[in-house]
């Protein structure tokens, strides 16, 4: 099996990355049960059109098939994961464990995270972890990496990941955002895929801040789908920071009811398209959230076919 | 101090079941303070239970029921009471209610929840703001507790959920990072927000925790 995916490998994140491509990443969002014919589909959908898939873990808290199995999965079918890690429901033996079962299975990208927090999910009663937070994983890869586990003991065989991170260019208020940012580098972070945006004014001023801090880390920027006038309304009120502006929420408003998802794809399409041509970043996360299977529309109408890039 | 919540009366009268006759304990510390176990609610607990049918043998209220030597003495001074009661109602900490575990071999019943040590804001307002860690981490964050006052207690820096200054686990919480952060920016000190924390020791606090003073002239002094 190990053979197989060597055979079927695609470039790294690294590789696309330090060529100098732009990267394009897609997420796959695993199901809440065994049936998992539909992510199958949406994996097949996206290898060859993304460089790479993000697999979340228990996103936003909600338990589901988990990330790892879910990485190893897209690389039997032949696409490149870029393995979500949360820190929320695995003490540092648990996610030592998985990284180590992780390298051996291929798996080459590692995104650290903190986690949600247990209350906004659907096990409101289990007990957070939190045993360490996102930048304490970058340093206890790098140890790992190292030859090291988190008790000082030697690897009998060690790691090796292209380690990235998140930071949030909308956060209120930045100063701490940006601090959260330096550090994550200095913890060996090697690249970022920011939380959603949707002001690309603002995400210029974040990009602006974020070069001064560092020239050396890959920075690629999130977009979320917009699907309706009604999810605007939810995410401007209760997501944190995610602030989509009046204009594109005016441009949802004013599409007829049959046009939106139609309107979120072209708005997409549009970001995509700024962030290549003004060379705002590196690359950008897409994530459709359950619309995986518009993904292909998106980046046509965007012009970016990665087998020409 | 250490904040409890009284358990509904339903849920103390089904413990109680098959026990008619009934010792009640208060305590005058924390549950006085949090009216959960002062002389006042060992009162209402005692009408309430009577008029149930039951038969309260005794009630008594003093300081620190958490003081093992303590309630043993306040047992054989109401040696009486004590002697008639099939059990015991404990209407203060889970601390105290093992105090009483330690001076009977009868039954013992929780009468609170133990939620937390607090900070009395006034009046019946009681905060969270340190939740014993073991290894206190206050002098580096300006004083101000990242393991509690922070939700995820993180010890790096705020989490992707904050905003503006709120907790994503509610609006009515403060973000312990933005507290952290303007603190420190008010001391002129964000370089200690700058270091990167280790993984934190919770051998610090392991359970159950035992503290021992050692005696002058044995080299712990």
């Amino acid at each position: 099996m190990t053979l197989l995916i060597k055979e079927h490998a695609k470039p790294s994140i690294q590789e696309i990355l330090e060529s100098g491509k732009f990267l394009v990443t897609g997420e796959i969002g695993p199901p809440k049960g065994t049936d998992i014919d539909e992510m199958i589909e949406h994996i097949h959908l996206l290898k060859d059109k993304v460089h790479a898939m993000n697999i979340t873990d228990n996103q936003s808290s909600v338990m589901r098939y988990p990330s790892l199995g879910t990485a190893i999965l897209i690389k039997e079918l032949g696409g490149e994961p870029n393995l979500q890690v949360t820190c929320r429901d695995r003490n540092r033996l648990a996610i030592e464990a998985d990284l180590l079962f992780a390298y051996t299975r291929g798996i080459r990208s590692v995104l650290c995270l903190t986690g949600d927090s247990i209350p906004v999910g659907d096990h409101k009663e289990a007990k957070a972890v939190f045993d360490l937070e996102s930048v304490q994983l970058l340093q206890l890869i790098r140890n790992m990496e190292e030859g090291r586990d988190s008790g000082g003991n030697e690897l009998k065989g060690g790691v090796k990941f292209f380690k990235g991170a998140i930071v949030t260019p909308e956060a209120v208020p930045i100063e701490p955002q940006m601090l959260k940012f330096e550090k994550k580098i200095e913890a060996g972070a090697q690249w970022f895929q920011t939380q959603a945006v949707y002001d690309m004014d603002n995400f210029k001023r974040f990009m602006e801040k974020a070069r001064k801090i560092s020239y050396k880390v890959y920075i690629c920027c999130g977009l979320v789908l917009l699907t309706s006038p009604g999810q605007i309304k939810y995410m401007n009120a209760n997501v944190p920071g995610v602030f989509v502006p009046e204009s594109l929420a005016r441009e949802m408003e004013d599409a007829p009811k049959e046009e939106r998802l139609a309107t979120g794809i072209r708005i997409m399409a549009r970001q995509i398209r700024q962030c290549i041509d003004e060379k705002l970043c590196d690359g950008v996360h897409i994530m459709a959230i359950g619309k995986e299977s518009v993904v292909p529309q998106i980046l046509e109408e965007a012009g970016v076919d990665i087998t020409k890039m | 101090m250490i904040i409890t919540t009284s358990k509904p009366f339903e849920e103390v009268l089904k413990a109680l079941e098959g026990e008619d006759k009934v010792f009640i304990v208060g305590c005058g510390s924390c549950a006085t303070t949090c009216e959960t176990g002062g002389e006042e609610q060992v009162a209402e607990m005692k009408a309430k239970l009577e008029a149930e049918g039951k038969t309260v043998t005794g009630t008594v209220v003093y300081e620190e029921v958490c003081h093992e030597l303590n309630t043993k003495r306040k047992f054989r001074e109401n040696k009486e009471a004590v002697e008639a009661a099939d059990g015991f109602l404990v209407m203060c900490c889970g601390a105290g209610t093992q105090s009483v575990r330690e001076a009977t071999e009868k039954s013992v019943h929780p009468a609170c929840n133990t939620v937390f040590l607090g900070n009395i804001q006034r009046h019946g307002h009681f905060v969270e703001k340190c939740s014993l860690c073991g290894e206190c981490v206050l002098e580096d964050f300006g004083a101000i507790c990242p393991v509690t006052r922070c939700h995820k207690g993180i010890l790096n820096g705020p989490c992707g959920g904050t905003d503006e200054g709120k907790c994503e686990t509610s609006k009515e919480k403060d973000c312990g990072w933005t507290l952290i952060y303007n603190q420190l920016e008010k001391m002129g000190k964000l370089d200690r927000f700058r270091k990167i924390y280790g993984l934190k020791n919770w051998q610090a606090n392991m359970k159950p925790g035992r503290v021992i003073f050692e005696k002058k002239g044995e080299g712990g002094e």
